[in-house]
């Protein structure tokens, strides 16, 4: 086996192969670790229920959490059934329910991102796509509890944005977040996807890069060599990275949360102003 | 006035809408192969009068189709892009902002401008596909923000009018965020009770259709626009088979409930002051 390279030694395209690794923990690994109880909740009430997307009411180390993921599954027919992780219409509009379930009885929300992307299929299309996921930013901006977005492994563009409008954005430390996945910049850049990890690292989707850019507000530590080495351990640092910061939000009356979202989110970007 | 009027072709798809050539004071349709004069073409809004085929507008062109007397007053126009993944594909990003700069005279891919349809102060925003595909990185979140802070200031109905390909993947992260930034901006407009109508042309995919072009109180398209999540490029080659004629455009998504209603450009100026006269009352 090569070794592991120390973590901030990691290229982009290590953290890419981390973020995807087969062994890697996912939604439905964190939630057994986590919570003393889960409850799924399944169903958008208007077309189906969407495998892609995990959702429950959970008991996290003495206090109700509602908690929303992408579940890419783990083994082949496992991935078959959860479509890789990439939500549907019904998708999206069974995590907004869920979270403005969770909003009307007080209940903080952890959203936990992981997925390569939204399925581009002729399905999603014909039921809005797109309106799912615009209606879940929306919607999510004012939610006047406490919402915490981790991105656990894939944060794939639009798909993954959909579920982290957030008073936290988290990720874990091999996590990546991107705009575009590096196959698909390098296909439409060099028209050749094999150079994905130039790609990777032009894009700056990793932990560090995003926290410098200010796009992220932590990054949680994994076991040292990665996440899909230690599921307890990994499990562990999320948990306790959660409650942390719970913690901070819970000082926050609604007003403030949702306040603190906006501003948060108003900030973001970099242009300057000609006098 | 109503909206039985002109429909009788809405259930004839349009077929794929093509470059236009535009040298010479003859232009063919690429739709139905017609050969118009230039002038006659700019004076029916480049709508071609033979087929209906609507041709690409710029920015600047829909908004003086749009406003009164064709007259308005741009604002947040000195807003420019940074660079801020010192990002180089096949060149470096600040090279191509330079030559979409020159090309179309405009900073970045958009106009937002404030100005009067049928003498009620309306501010608009207008997507520029010409530069870099109207794609929308920090400059159009910012601009489009901005622009639904004025309408909440003026008390003003707000339309924006979209043609982009989505997130500007050289600026990353920050130009996925800025779909999240502006579907906020859009709670406090509702809470202002000021209508907001999206007005989506061709083409309108991605993270522009994923986020504020999906939420207007009316999302109206025009004919034969192309408007989706993915691009067809990319579902096709997902699902390994060709799509259906007409898939992902206006009349498709009239059908599938996403659009309130298929406006040619020749009414867009009376149905939008129709609209915000029922939403807002006469004109002061
Ligand atoms: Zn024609």
């Amino acid at each position: 086996m090569t070794p592991v390279p120390q973590s901030g030694e990691r290229s982009a395209w290590e953290r890419v192969q981390l973020a995807r690794h087969a062994e890697r923990p996912h939604v439905v690994e964190y939630v057994e670790r986590m919570f003393d109880s889960f409850d799924p909740v399944h169903g958008d009430r208007s077309f189906g229920d969407d495998p892609a997307i995990l959702a429950g009411f959970a008991q996290f180390r003495g206090r109700p959490l509602m908690v929303i993921g992408q579940e890419k599954g783990r083994d082949t027919k496992g991935r078959m059934e959860r479509n890789f992780g990439m939500p549907k219409p019904e998708g999206y509009r069974k995590a907004l329910r869920v979270m403005q379930l969770a909003a009307k009885f007080g209940r903080p929300i952890l959203t936990l991102l992981d997925t390569p992307g939204a399925y581009p299929g002729i399905d999603a299309e014909e039921r809005g796509q797109a309106e799912a996921i615009a209606r879940s930013l929306y919607e999510m901006a004012r939610l006047d509890v406490p919402i915490i977005v981790v991105c656990i492994g894939e944060g794939g563009s639009g798909g993954a944005l959909a579920m982290g409008v957030g008073n936290r954005i988290l990720m874990l430390e091999n996590a990546v977040y991107s705009v575009i996945s590096p196959e698909s910049c390098a296909a439409i850049v060099w028209r050749d996807a094999t150079r994905a990890e130039e790609a990777a690292e032009a894009l700056k989707l990793t932990a560090e890069n995003l926290l410098g850019l200010g796009m992220i507000d932590a990054i949680v530590d994994e076991p040292a060599d990665g996440a899909q080495c230690d599921w307890d351990e990994a499990a562990k640092l999320l948990g306790d990275a959660v409650e942390r910061n719970l913690a901070e939000l819970d000082k926050l009356t609604p007003a403030q949360l949702v306040a603190e979202r906006y501003e948060k989110f108003r900030r973001m970007g970099g242009f300057f102003e000609e006098a | 006035m109503s909206w039985f009027r002109k429909d009788k072709d809405k259930d004839q798809p349009l077929p794929e809408p093509k470059k236009v050539r535009t040298e010479g004071l003859w232009i063919k349709c690429d739709s139905c192969g017609a050969i118009i004069w230039k002038k006659d073409l700019e004076a029916g809004q480049s709508v071609c009068s033979k087929c209906g085929f609507h041709f690409k507008i710029t920015a600047a062109e829909r908004l003086k189709q749009l406003f009164d007397g064709g007259a308005y007053q741009e604002f947040a126009e000195r807003l420019r892009a940074t660079d801020p993944l010192s990002f180089v594909d096949q060149k470096p990003y600040g090279e191509r902002l330079e030559q979409a700069r020159s090309k179309t005279g405009l900073q970045d891919a958009i106009i937002t401008a404030e100005g009067r349809i049928e003498g009620r102060t309306v501010v608009v925003a207008a997507l520029e596909y010409r530069f870099i595909g109207g794609s929308m990185g920090s400059v159009v979140g910012e601009k489009i923000t901005r622009a639904i802070e004025r309408a909440i200031e003026r008390k003003a109905p707000l339309v924006i009018v979209s043609a982009s390909g989505g997130a500007r993947m050289m600026e990353g992260m920050a130009s996925l965020i800025q779909m999240a930034k502006i579907s906020a901006a859009l709670t406090h407009l509702s809470d202002a009770k000021l209508p907001f109508i999206s007005v989506l042309t061709d083409p309108t995919t991605g993270g522009v259709t994923a986020s504020f072009a999906m939420l207007g109180d009316l999302n109206i398209a025009e004919p034969g626009a192309l408007i989706g999540f993915a691009g067809p490029r990319v579902i096709e080659q997902t699902i390994r088979q060709k799509l259906p004629k007409g898939f992902q455009r206006a009349e498709f998504l009239l059908t599938h409930g996403m659009v309130d209603a298929v406006v040619p450009r020749t009414e867009m100026r009376d149905y939008l002051s129709r609209a915000f006269g029922f939403f807002c009352g006469p004109v002061a």
